[in-house]
Formats: structure tokens, C-alpha cells, sequence
């Protein structure tokens, strides 16, 4: 991604961001609510609208039909059918983009629905319905993953099983993206992205982030940052 | 174009119509309880039963499948159903020609039932045969959910999409012909009267009522209707984006 400007109702959401990912890790996108967090996300997957600059994913123009099955994204609000059956949204997706019904199977076990494979997603809880959501984004496999707050509102025990999960399909040779306004969230990733009103203030490993800024955690290094550039 | 994904549309949307029970007895008993009434209002009079009847079968489809389509695709622009479907590796004619086999299957089953309660227990009495009058009802159905289908790009919300009801429909409704034929109108009404495609359809049902073959006023009124739903598909798909602000 090179000098990413997004532009929405006149005004500049991003302005000027640099990043490349790294195939195989688990980067974190992490800034406060309104920077630009979920801009940046829509403008990778490509459908985000006012894009200026160069957005190239896996070789290709960001947003190519070639892509959509290379590619899962999952937006912040459950995107499924709440009035059809776990099961019913899985093989609908499936068709859809293309992946075998298998897959199906498959990702209920990924996300830990078995359970609940029959009921209607609007049954669910808040955390089961992020969960069904994001195993139809799993359907096709995808090569990069982009995950847009995907742990906002689970428990402990959920959020834990879900980053083992990132980590697993990280190790199996997906790449991860994952936004949080969490900030201790950050330690579980590889790499770090701080997003600040539209501009990027940190590209690093946490443990760099930490020794660079002296603090003693990721909370406070976000502060260090953002006071000595006011 | 995918079959799979078309026909696994298709699918979806009755899987989603079958567990609303609601809407589904909108869909196919209030037409038949809305004739039998008529029916009994006009008790003593089946000839009027029968002019203001037969256009009714094709007002039916039209106004119910506008409605319940003009909501299910805006609750996906809302939901955020339609952003992830058209992420995918999904075509746009796919979507729109698996909604268009859900609602125009529904649309057989209703105008089925609504055309053999009234020429069979009701008594109305239409010269033409029930399959053609099932086929005008068919694309008038289609017709209504095609401009529900573009119409629902410019409803923020389920209020807003039901109030397109009123402000799209009435219009057509007063002008069509049915509550005053429109050779009587003032010339500027008539020639909004022929721009709206309710007109054609139910100037359809009223030929299908006065003879039994097939005219070229039907055919022409077969042929605007489908082009019009072609015409509203067409800019409803264009609705579709990829990329949003």
C-alpha cells in the first residue's frame, strides 16, 4: 500500500499511508475509534470508494474479481442471515464463493459452532453470531485475511480461543489482519500498525515498540507517541 | 454468471420466506380473503365483481411483491449482507436473477390460488383462459418486485422503503384506468397514465376479462410489462456497488 489517500464527504480520512504485510503474521491495526481503522481495511479488500494511491494486494490491483476468493474480510457487524440456520448461511456462502460444501464442516469446527449448527443465527449471543460470520469469510480458505474488530464484545475465554485460531491459520500460511482499539490485544500480534487520525505513527514488532519508547506496555507507548508529535 | 450461485440464491431467499409466516400468508391469503370481500360487496352485482375483480388479480402481485421486495433487499444494504455478497466472487445478474426465481415462483403459487378461488368459488367470470391470466399476473409480480428491487437504493431505512408505497404506487393506482377509464382523462393525465407501467398491466387483466383471445393491445401490454421489469432490473443492478463511500 503506497501513499493511500481516502478521501469520504469532502474531508481526508486517510492521508498518506505506507505499509507493506507480511505473508504468514499476524499484524494488528490498533488506534482509537474514528482514525481510520476500517477505512484503511475497505480500501485493501477494494470497496472502499475515493481511493488514491496504490493499494496492490497478492500481485494485483486491490478489489480485482480475481480476488474475491482470494481474499476474506469480515466487517465489525455480523454480516449473516439472522433469520436462517448456522448451517443454511455456511452452505449459502459456500455457493457463493465458490467453495466446497465440505468446507462447510470444516469451518464450523474452525470456529467451535458445532454446537450450534442448527439454530438460527438470531438465537445466537452477540460473540456466536461474530463467530459465524467470520467462518464464512473462512469458506474459501482465503490467502489474506482482513478482520475488522473481530473480538469486540467476547469473553476472555472466546477472545483466547479465537487469536489461537488467527495464529493457526497465520501458521498454516494465511496472512492476518486484524484491527482492535483494544490496546492489549497488541501483544498477541507480530507486527504492529498505530493508526492515528489518518496517518500511521508506528510500523514495528511490539517488543521494538516497547524498548523504542521506554514504556511498559502498548497503551502508553500509543501515548509516548502521539504526545511527542503534538 | 454462476448457476450454483443463482439457484443457491434463489434458495436462500425462500428458506427466509417460508420461516416468516407473516409475510408469507400477506403473500398468498390476503389476496384470496380480499376477493371473497369484494366479492360479497358487490353481492348483488357479479358484473362489477367482475370488471373491478380481474384487475385486481393483477394489482395483487404487483403492490404485495414490491413491498416484501423493496424490504428484504434493503435489509440487506442494512445488514451488511449485500457489502459481503458483492466482496465475493458473486455476479450481480446472479443475485438479481436468484431474488427474480424466489419471488417469481411465489408469484405462480399466489396468482394461482388467488385465480382459482375467484373463477371457482367466487363466480368471476373472465373471458379469456386462467394460464393466460396467470401468466399477466406472473409478470405483474415480477414487474412490482423489480421496482422494489431499484427503488430500495433510495430508502435509508425500513420506514422510508415502506413509505415508497403511498408515493410510487397510489399514482399509478388513481391513473391506471380502473377507477376511471382513461379515454375520459384530461390529456396531460393520460399521457402520465402512459408512462406508468401499472397502466399496461392492468389494462392487460381488463382485456383478458373481455376476450377470450389473445388481442394485440394484450400483446403489447405483455410486452411493456416485461420490458419495464427488464428496464427497473437493469438500473436496480446498477444500484449495486462494489465500492460505497
Amino acid at each position: 500500500m503506497r501513499g493511500l489517500v481516502v478521501e469520504r464527504g469532502g474531508r481526508q480520512v486517510l492521508r498518506g499511508v505506507d505499509f507493506s504485510l507480511t505473508p504468514n503474521l499476524i499484524t494488528g491495526l490498533l488506534g482509537p475509534s474514528g482514525c481510520g481503522k476500517t477505512t484503511l481495511m475497505r480500501a485493501l479488500v477494494g470497496v472502499q470508494s475515493g481511493v488514491t494511491g496504490e493499494v496492490t494486494v497478492l500481485g494485483q490491483r486491490a478489489g480485482t474479481r480475481g480476488l474475491r476468493r482470494r481474499v476474506g474480510y469480515v466487517i465489525q457487524a455480523p454480516a449473516v442471515y439472522s433469520d436462517l440456520s448456522v448451517t443454511e448461511n455456511l452452505r449459502y456462502f459456500a455457493a457463493v464463493a465458490g467453495a466446497p460444501q465440505r468446507r462447510v464442516g470444516e469451518v464450523l469446527g474452525e470456529v467451535a459452532l458445532e454446537r450450534h449448527a442448527g439454530q438460527l443465527v438470531q438465537q445466537l449471543s452477540g460473540g456466536e453470531q461474530a463467530r459465524v460470520s467470520l467462518a464464512t469469510a473462512l469458506l474459501t480458505v482465503p490467502e489474506l485475511l482482513v478482520l475488522d474488530e473481530p473480538t469486540v464484545g467476547l469473553d476472555p475465554v472466546l477472545r483466547r480461543d479465537l487469536w489461537a485460531l488467527f495464529r493457526r491459520l497465520a501458521d498454516a500460511g494465511t496472512t492476518v489482519l486484524v484491527s482492535s482499539h483494544v490496546m492489549d490485544e497488541a501483544v498477541r500480534c507480530d507486527r504492529l500498525l498505530l493508526l492515528r487520525d489518518g496517518r500511521l505513527v508506528a510500523d514495528e514488532a511490539p517488543s521494538h515498540l516497547l524498548r523504542r519508547t521506554g514504556a511498559s506496555d502498548i497503551e502508553h507507548a500509543f501515548l509516548a507517541i502521539a504526545e511527542s508529535r503534538a | 454468471m454462476s448457476a450454483r450461485a443463482t439457484l443457491a440464491t434463489t434458495r436462500r431467499v425462500l428458506t427466509q420466506l417460508r420461516r416468516d409466516h407473516r409475510t408469507l400468508a400477506l403473500l398468498l391469503l390476503v389476496p384470496v380473503l380480499l376477493l371473497t370481500l369484494l366479492r360479497y360487496v358487490y353481492a348483488d352485482r357479479p358484473v362489477v365483481f367482475d370488471q373491478v375483480g380481474g384487475p385486481l388479480l393483477a394489482l395483487f402481485p404487483f403492490i404485495t411483491m414490491f413491498l416484501v421486495t423493496s424490504v428484504a433487499m434493503l435489509r440487506e444494504r442494512t445488514s451488511g449482507t449485500l457489502e459481503r455478497l458483492l466482496s465475493m466472487p458473486l455476479g450481480k445478474g446472479d443475485l438479481l436473477l436468484g431474488y427474480a426465481l424466489a419471488f417469481g415462483g411465489v408469484a405462480v403459487v399466489q396468482s394461482v390460488l388467488a385465480s382459482a378461488v375467484a373463477l371457482g368459488f367466487l363466480g368471476m367470470d373472465l373471458a379469456a383462459s386462467p394460464a393466460l391470466v396467470v401468466l399477466l399476473a406472473v409478470l405483474d409480480a415480477l414487474l412490482g418486485m423489480a421496482l422494489g428491487l431499484f427503488l430500495s437504493a433510495f430508502a435509508r431505512n425500513e420506514f422510508q422503503a415502506v413509505q415508497f408505497l403511498p408515493a410510487f404506487v397510489l399514482p399509478q393506482l388513481l391513473l391506471c384506468g380502473l377507477f376511471a377509464a382513461r379515454a375520459t382523462m384530461a390529456a396531460p393525465l393520460r399521457w402520465l397514465s402512459a408512462a406508468f407501467p401499472l397502466t399496461y398491466a392492468v389494462d392487460g387483466m381488463q382485456q383478458l376479462a373481455g376476450s377470450g383471445s389473445f388481442t394485440g393491445d394484450l400483446g403489447r401490454d405483455l410486452a411493456v410489462v416485461a420490458g419495464a421489469s427488464v428496464l427497473a432490473l437493469t438500473l436496480g443492478a446498477a444500484t449495486l456497488r462494489r465500492q460505497t463511500s
